[in-house]
């Protein structure tokens, strides 16, 4: 299979309509065909193509357009300084690339947007190659050295023929997409978004006040947030938000606050809310919280049900999912352990690691949760991140909770700081929007949770440190805490 | 004669239009016609006639499916012609609803 079918599909059965907005520039599906030829007949042989800018209509044309040449597209992060970004230029060579930028890096051959636009438009064949890889995203390395994750046209496909219909959207559908491009999100946003019919707008620099007037102009009926842009726009908004037109929002990226999600839901009560969790090497989403449960959750007087409000959701119809102890027996409903799944999405490969699936195809996620009795996926965070105070395993994301839960936290992490007697201790940095004391933090703690949970230490920062899409930077802590 | 067929093959109609691209096909041997002719892969030069019988038309993006779901193809260009599978029509698969996740 080749993804380049599914830009095919959508200018031939709907070519007329409106594909994306960017500032400006608007285009229809055929204008977005054209776009992909383009940048597909500038492609030399062997190389990949490379895209090192924000959002542009360029973006949809280099995914396709690397499609239909044979080769992988490889989105960059444009806000790396030189050092990271040139050893990733490196490790992408030979490439065409994408940018407005001028580079002068061995087998990287820069063209402009408008020169990649406005080539050629030939009329050729997208290969059909087994195993052939579409995309390669490189994580964003908050570990150690960015890994690239391969997504493989057949992981692209098998997600989009799994969640989406084609042109099921309405006409005046129209989808915000702030993500920047190296993001597992913003590639699915594309390819759902085309394969459904639905225009999309971009937005290249997310602010909240930029978010709402441009989801105010466009008439904007879908949008994907990470939950740190979610909040941005609650913070901005006061008690309202004049969004009438708003009708889907989808979030995912990182772990969304209560707080957060209820606020979001008492301020546009007509959205439907859906919480999409997935990573780079699932093709993006596997499970999903509905706006149905959204609205069951936080109606209910249950705690069962209610809590569900922060959950992952079910897994979709096309992907299998266990939670399994550390031994590989599968987890009782309720039983933390390690998060298993396995489906045609799931890519599961690094390069030059190979690939990550055990023999039956199962893909550890490295994410940490459970099940409750009804299968809805409760995320923990990852392994990583666990504090292991005297042998006993503690999940950061618990004592989180009950802090956050204070009106005067405005954020919380907990992280693991070295402890002389227990080898680890629960280390913890709160933005407080009031004083409150280290006492009255223990004391919060204590009420609720176990004494091996309680903090040894507590600093206080202004904000906590978040990559641009929303992942809280838990190394950075846990060096500031450390020192 | 019958061929068997992986998912991603390309299969076109050689009396209209039609295209579909297998996704789910089991390991035997399927005798794929679209509008009563049987469907080749690669567009065909010039067009038969269509089986009057068999004229119920594809629709591009729609999943067909025969009854015990044990195939599936999409279709990937619309067309004037019926898909029947060893002589049986397949119908469209009704579509799942997914909340919008991205």
């Amino acid at each position: 299979m080749n993804i380049h079918l599914i830009l095919q599909m959508a200018a031939d059965a709907m070519g007329h309509r409106e594909a994306f907005v960017s500032g400006s520039c608007r285009g229809t599906f055929s204008d977005l065909a054209d776009m992909a030829k383009s940048v597909a007949g500038q492609v030399k042989d062997g190389e990949r193509v490379g895209f090192l800018n924000e959002n542009t209509p360029l973006m949809p044309a280099a995914l396709f357009g690397a499609a239909l040449a044979g080769t992988q597209f490889v989105p960059l992060n444009y806000r790396l300084a030189e050092g990271p970004l040139n050893s990733l230029l490196g490790r992408t060579a030979p490439a065409l690339l994408l940018t407005e930028r001028e580079l002068g890096i061995e087998g990287i051959r820069p063209i402009t947007m408008l020169q990649a636009g406005s080539g050629d438009i030939s009329e050729m064949d997208a290969p059909d190659i087994d195993g052939a890889i579409a995309v390669e995203l490189f994580t964003s390395g908050t570990t150690g050295e960015p890994k690239s994750a391969v997504l493989k046209h057949d992981n692209l496909m098998a997600y989009i023929f799994g969640t989406v219909e084609f042109m099921s959207a309405e006409e005046d559908e129209a989808n915000l997409i702030a993500v920047p491009p190296y993001h597992i999100a913003a590639i699915a946003g594309v390819l759902s978004s085309i394969y459904a019919g639905r225009k999309m707008v971009q937005l290249p620099n997310f602010t909240a006040d930029g978010w709402i007037k441009l989801a105010h102009a466009e008439k904007v009926t879908n949008a994907f947030v990470v939950p740190t842009m979610l909040q941005r726009i609650i913070d901005h908004a006061g008690d309202s938000l004049d969004l009438p037109f708003l009708r889907n929002i989808a979030y995912g990226g990182g772990k969304m606050p209560r707080q957060t999600i209820e606020a979001a839901m008492r301020v546009l009560p007509h959205v439907n809310f859906t919480n999409a969790y997935g990573l780079t090497e699932t093709s993006a989403t596997i499970c999903m919280l509905g706006p149905d449960d959204h609205r069951a959750a936080y109606e209910s007087d249950d705690p069962a049900i209610k809590r569900r409000l922060v959950s992952a959701g079910q897994p979709i119809p096309s992907i299998e999912l266990e939670v399994r102890k550390e031994d590989g027996t599968v987890c009782d409903a309720e039983e933390v352990g390690l998060v298993w799944v396995r489906g045609d999405q799931v890519s599961g490969e690094y390069k030059g690691m190979g690939s990550q699936l055990d023999p039956d195809g199962w893909f550890p996620t490295k994410d940490r949760g459970f099940l409750d009795g009804g299968g809805y996926l409760f995320i923990d965070g990852r392994a990583d991140d666990v504090i292991v105070r005297g042998g006993e395993n503690i999940s950061p994301g618990e004592i989180e909770d009950v802090v956050r839960a204070h009106p005067a936290v405005k954020d919380v992490a907990a992280v693991a700081v070295p402890d002389v007697e227990w080898g680890e201790a629960v280390g913890l940095a709160i933005v407080c929007t009031d004083d409150i004391s280290d006492d009255d933090i223990c004391a919060l703690v204590k009420s609720e949770l176990r004494s091996s949970r309680l903090p040894s230490l507590i600093t206080r920062m202004d904000e906590l440190p978040y990559n641009e899409t929303g992942k809280l930077l838990r190394r950075v802590i846990r060096d500031r805490l450390a020192n | 004669m019958g061929q068997i067929f992986k998912p991603g093959t390309k299969l076109s109609s050689t009396v209209c239009k039609t295209q579909i691209m297998v996704l789910r096909a089991p390991a035997t041997e399927l005798k794929v016609t679209c509008g009563g002719a049987p469907m080749q892969i690669g567009d065909p030069d010039t067009l038969g006639e269509i089986d009057s019988a068999a004229a119920g038309g594809t629709f591009v993006g729609k999943r067909y499916t025969d009854q015990d779901e044990s195939m599936e193809f999409l279709c990937t260009r619309g067309g004037d012609g019926t898909i029947a599978v060893d002589g049986y029509t397949i119908d469209v698969k009704a579509a799942k609803k997914l909340p919008s996740s991205d």
